[in-house]
């Protein structure tokens, strides 16, 4: 018997499923491009599903806002945007296909090798907030990483505008 | 309210339908009266008088503004992207309405009780970022696509000094929640965190220039993310005819206008749950209970549409080097500072 629960689950499944279709299908980058937008929200509704508020509004505000934003600015930036040619032949159909299969085994090998931990769902989990105990993580246990990722992350972004200033340089001189 | 909807349908999504399509009853009829507000204000700003034939004073006007926009046909340029062409006014109209699912319209609404509230509403409004730049393009139109992409970097810069200035305050209240906010700023005027919030008076005292600084700050930028004059590069009439939306007709059009106008009360909204009190009465527990809660927050956040229509009509456009120039070199660095500032008030006191 199906519930609401399960209802909501498919439809998320229907829509990460069909859009990512698209995404790798689709003559069309642009329409790629803004198919992966139903992938990203299918995700967030997964992660909501299983109670993880904060992981599924940091996937919209990263992905959607961030990332995608980026990467629709990048397409149509470039010229011919309407008739750009894409290749969708197909080439080197062994190799490709055994690394697919091979990806695929893995990812169902460790899949059911897991011992997946059930976690009882009583309203209070339900209703709590993922935050606080993911701040708490972040500044205590996890602090080093934490603090590693946001220099990458710093000395990321300062290359960047480097790299973007560079052709201004001689100019100056 | 959420409990009485849903006990009223067990077993049955109907329920959390209806409470989904709450805030249509709220947005519907306060877009007939917005457009009124804005084209008085307008004209009477410009020493005109608006319209005045259609009912008194040209009360009825906005009833045939929807008339004839539902009456209209529905152009499709052969050129554009069928597909996207039509989905991309909803997808601007669903991230406006996603974020009225956390709005405290008063202390009993059936919306989201959400913890994230604020993390919520800053995320959510980048799917209209996407519509946007899905019109710009699908139009196939020169000046769509350059609107769109205008407003797409406009937004996603002035999202920074908004969020800067949102996080200042969450970390004075200690809470995202947008319900709880109001909770904690209910005890009168001077309890709002415009005014210092619920502290002792010497934090009080520190805070409150920071406050008035943030306050500033979330304005201009709010200002800018609803795409408004002096922020309307991306509509500029004068060199891209109508922006994003010019290839628009009928319904589609009016769309994209409702979406405007909710996502102006959104921010305004924003701004009185954040600083002004959300439905707490200015007067603590004087007229504070029931229907006057919903009152409040209602007067509240007129007042700051209306002052977004007033801005509107007052100053010129800015240019694209000067509207970069205010959040990146303007707000921004005020925004960190008051941030910085902010930590250590809340961590000396």
């Amino acid at each position: 018997m199906l519930n609401l629960y399960d209802y909501i689950f498919y439809f998320f499944a229907i829509v990460i499923l069909g859009s990512s279709f698209v995404v790798v299908f689709s003559r069309n980058i642009v329409h790629s491009a803004f198919a992966l937008l139903f992938t990203f929200f299918g995700v967030a509704g997964f992660y909501v599903l299983l109670s993880a508020d904060f992981l599924a509004i940091t996937q919209l505000l990263v992905y959607v806002g961030g990332i995608l934003v980026l990467l629709l600015f990048g397409v149509m930036l470039t010229n011919n945007i309407v008739n750009v040619e894409i290749k969708s032949g197909t080439m080197q159909t062994l190799p490709a296909s055994l690394i697919a299969a091979l990806i695929a085994g893995l990812l169902c090998g460790i899949f059911y090798v897991s011992n997946w931990y059930l976690v009882p769902t009583t309203p209070e989990l339900l209703n709590n907030t993922t935050a606080v105990a993911i701040g708490y993580a972040f500044i205590t246990t996890w602090i080093l990483p934490f603090e590693v990722a946001s220099v990458v992350l710093l000395v990321a972004m300062i290359g960047a505008v480097i790299i973007a200033r560079r052709e201004k340089a001689p100019e100056v001189e | 309210m959420a409990e009485w909807i849903l006990s009223q349908f067990p077993d049955s999504i109907l329920g959390y339908v209806i409470i989904g399509a709450l805030p249509l009853l709220f947005i519907l009829p306060y877009a007939l009266v917005t457009i009124y507000l804005e084209m008085k204000m307008a004209a009477h700003m410009q020493d005109r008088v608006a319209y005045m034939r259609t009912g008194w004073h040209g009360t009825l006007q906005p009833f045939a503004d929807i008339l004839k926009l539902l009456q209209k046909e529905d152009i499709i340029p052969t050129a554009a992207d069928k597909f996207l062409f039509i989905l991309a006014p909803y997808l601007v109209f669903i991230g406006t309405y996603a974020t009225f699912a956390v709005l405290p319209f008063s202390s009993q609404y059936a919306g989201s009780e959400l913890y994230l509230g604020i993390y919520y509403v800053i995320a959510v409004s980048s799917i209209t970022v996407v519509g946007i730049l899905m019109s710009g393009w699908a139009s196939n139109n020169k000046w769509s696509l350059f609107g769109a992409l205008r407003a797409a970097a406009q937004i996603v810069s002035y999202e920074i000094p908004t969020a800067l200035a949102l996080i200042s305050v969450v970390m004075v209240a200690g809470t995202m929640n947008l319900q709880v906010l109001s909770q904690q700023q209910s005890g009168g005027i001077f309890d709002w965190y415009i005014f210092g919030g619920p502290f002792p008076i010497v934090k009080k005292l520190l805070l409150i220039p920071i406050m008035f600084v943030l306050f500033l700050i979330q304005l201009t930028a709010s200002m800018a993310e609803v795409n408004r004059t002096p922020f309307d590069i991306p509509e500029a009439e004068s060199e891209l005819v109508q922006g994003y939306n010019t290839e628009y007709s009928g319904m589609k059009f009016a769309i994209f206008y409702l979406a405007e106008y909710a996502n102006l009360f959104v921010v305004s909204a924003i701004t009185v749950v954040v600083f002004f009190g959300g439905w707490a009465s200015p007067f603590g527990n004087y007229l504070n209970s029931g229907g006057w809660e919903l009152f409040w927050f209602v007067l509240k956040g007129m007042f700051f549409v209306s002052i977004n229509i007033w801005l509107r009509w007052t100053l010129p456009r800015l240019r694209v080097d000067q509207l970069m120039y205010v959040s990146w070199k303007v707000l921004t660095p005020f925004a960190l500072v008051c941030m910085i500032l902010v930590g250590l008030i809340v961590v000396s006191f």
